[in-house]
């Protein structure tokens, strides 16, 4: 099925004076783990409130699921999102958390979330505020999926756990990815597991959409050119997205392909997701728009 | 292009069947059965006093007060009683305003608060049933258990009521009595769940919320109430004893005479008439009118009250239960609506 699981249109936000999303135009199809990603204060969290009804936009619309309006009825009963710092009935236990969830939804996987909780090692009679905070976050992602969701949102879901957790967790997400077909829209400024998980990316910076496209396209277009530092400003074949110097040597991501013809003396790279990210996170001024809300190619490319 | 060939978008998408409303009230009983069990633990406890203390009370009444004014009943039952039944029902005020507070203003703050309102919000039922889902049976529950705390309240207030030592419009008593005390409760719970809709966090909508009732209650028993019917006016001297005075003032004339003018005259008297039989206490340099309305009336004064009889206790009763339910149907939908357009 060829939806977009969200789709966004000149979506802003404004909190008092402060605009905190502006222009913000998205389609991301469904089938993927898409990883928002910027610095804190980009705009993430206030962009999967949106996405999830919590919040209502100043501007523009977003759309999920294929077109339902955030928030509606028939889109609250396809989303499930897990929100920071995984708030849950701390006086409640493990079992009062899954019958509290399968009553205030249509679907719930009793059977399925009994069996995580059991593979976890989570008892089930343990107070929520009495398991570690990993067993929280995991706690509240077997609630989330559970209710047979075609879209898991999260928020910076691993920001708080330890290396250990974060992977356990980021295995079942990926899981339910990959055998129900959940679509996945994750928030985090971690970027090192990115690679890992992520087939789609989003980069949020500013309140403003910098990146967007899936994670092959964006690799396959984009290559590290390692240099003299010298001739590094002549270097005007392809947009250039981020120039670092080290030394005498240069390295330079580029927008080029594969394809794209390398200057003599120079030599050119495959780029990792994680340095890709970082380039533009380190340039503002950057962009990378592809899929159907991309403005024309390279104009909001900084060119030297 | 015909309904066939439409691509397979599932119509029931469109017109979920939504989540019944039992489910939801389970969700309200497993998250708020501590503080329903605190409200009724609470008013249990008073409740077995009241009984305890009103059985013994009925007693005296029964046993020294036939006929009512004897010595005896001075002794065995107002003596003895009197002054617990004033400090119980002054206690009992502030019941409708605890119950209030402490049931109804953490139910959303403690959500937003602790942003548990994420997780809740966001489920399949929505957070507009989730809201109604709890409010509108806590605040059924809490009216009830006041309801059948009140008919307690008239038993244990009644041998006060039928010796004529209470009457049933005083501020004491009247919003412990009929329908009043399940609606102020009501309304309590209503300021109390919008109170935490607004300030977001337990314990200042709390205190918030027990001040906004005292006003309320305060501004009612002293201006309010009075004006629910016209006040009867009479210059007849014997009102019943059930009757709430609200005014009185003198006409000479067929006009009105000023509150200062009165003063003057009864000063005059006093000087120039000081007659022994008229001075009281032990101080004697102080001298008073023991009877001024009949000294004004022998002189042509007419002397006018304005009072509500007894016979409109149900009226004023049904009267203010109907105002606070309005105003409690108001600030819950108020917060409902809050809840909607909140913004995360």
């Amino acid at each position: 099925m060829n939806v977009n699981i969200i789709e966004t249109s000149g979506l802003g936000k404004r909190y008092g004076s402060t605009w905190v999303l502006r222009e913000c135009s998205l389609a991301v199809p469904a089938g993927h783990v898409a990883a928002l990603v910027g610095p804190n204060g980009a705009g993430k969290t206030t962009l999967l409130n949106l996405a999830v009804g919590l919040a209502a936009p100043t501007a523009g619309t977003v759309t999920v699921l294929g077109g339902l309006a955030a928030g509606s009825p028939a889109a609250l009963d396809g989303i499930a999102f897990v929100a920071q710092d995984t708030p849950l009935y701390k006086n409640l236990s493990a079992a009062g958390m899954l019958h509290l969830t399968r009553n205030l939804n249509r679907r719930f996987d009793q059977p399925y979330a009994k069996a995580r909780l059991g593979e976890l090692g989570i008892p089930l009679n343990r107070r929520a505020g009495k398991l570690s905070g990993g067993q929280q976050a995991q706690l509240a992602l077997t609630l989330a999926l559970a209710r047979r969701p075609r879209l898991l949102v999260l928020d910076e879901p691993v920001a708080m756990l330890d290396p250990l957790a974060r992977h356990d967790f980021m295995a079942l997400v990926l899981t339910a990815a990959a055998d129900d077909g959940v679509s996945v829209l994750l928030s985090s400024h971690v970027l090192a597991e990115l690679e890992r998980v992520a087939d789609y990316l989003i980069l949020l910076s500013r309140g403003r959409v910098q990146v967007a496209g899936e994670v092959d396209d964006l690799i396959a277009s984009h290559r590290v050119l390692t240099g003299p530092a010298a001739e590094a400003d002549r270097y005007t074949e392809r947009p250039l997205v981020h120039a670092r110097r080290a030394d005498a040597q240069a390295h330079l991501l580029v927008r080029a392909t594969a394809d794209d013809p390398v200057p003599p003396r120079w030599e050119a790279h495959p780029v990792g997701l994680e340095e890709l990210a970082m380039a533009y996170l380190r340039e503002p001024g950057a962009g990378a728009l592809p899929g159907p809300a991309r403005p024309a190619a390279g104009t909001s490319t900084r060119q030297r | 292009m015909t309904a066939l060939t439409m691509p397979g978008r599932p119509a029931h998408d469109a017109r979920l069947r939504p989540v019944p409303w039992r489910r939801m009230a389970w969700v309200t009983w497993r998250q708020h059965r501590a503080a329903l069990g605190g409200v009724a633990a609470f008013l249990g406890a008073f409740a077995v006093y009241l009984w305890l203390t009103g059985l013994r009370m009925h007693h005296a009444e029964a046993a020294y007060c036939h006929p009512a004014g004897s010595l005896g009943c001075a002794i065995n039952f107002t003596g003895r009683y009197g002054e617990t039944a004033i400090i119980v029902s002054i206690a009992l005020q502030a019941v409708p305003a605890l119950i209030g507070a402490f049931a109804g203003a953490p139910v959303l703050a403690r959500e937003l608060e602790t942003g548990t309102f994420r997780y809740a919000w966001t489920q399949g039922i929505g957070r507009l049933r989730w809201t109604a889902g709890k409010l509108v049976p806590l605040a059924v529950a809490v009216t009830a258990v006041a309801g059948a705390f009140t008919v307690l309240f008239a038993w244990y207030n009644q041998p006060w009521a039928g010796a004529g030592y209470v009457t049933p419009f005083s501020a004491r008593v009247f919003d412990l009595l009929g329908i009043a005390f399940g609606a102020w409760t009501l309304a309590a719970f209503a300021i109390g769940a919008l109170a935490g809709m607004l300030i977001r966090r337990a314990v200042p909508a709390i205190a918030a919320s027990l001040a906004a009732y005292a006003g309320l209650a305060f501004a009612t028993a002293l201006w309010l109430r009075e004006h629910y019917i016209t006040p009867l006016v009479t210059h007849s001297t014997n009102l019943p004893g059930s009757a709430w005075i609200i005014s009185h003032w003198y006409t000479k004339d067929g006009k009105l005479v000023s509150q200062s003018a009165i003063r003057n005259i009864l000063q005059g008297y006093d000087i120039h008439h000081p007659a022994p039989a008229t001075r009281v206490g032990p101080n004697t340099s102080q001298t008073m009118i023991l009877n001024p309305v009949g000294y004004l009336t022998k002189h042509g004064y007419t002397h006018w009250i304005s009072y509500q009889p007894g016979s409109r206790f149900w009226p004023f009763q049904w009267i203010e239960g109907g105002w606070l339910l309005a105003l409690s149907v108001l600030l819950i939908a108020a917060t409902v609506w809050l809840v909607r357009r909140r913004a995360a």
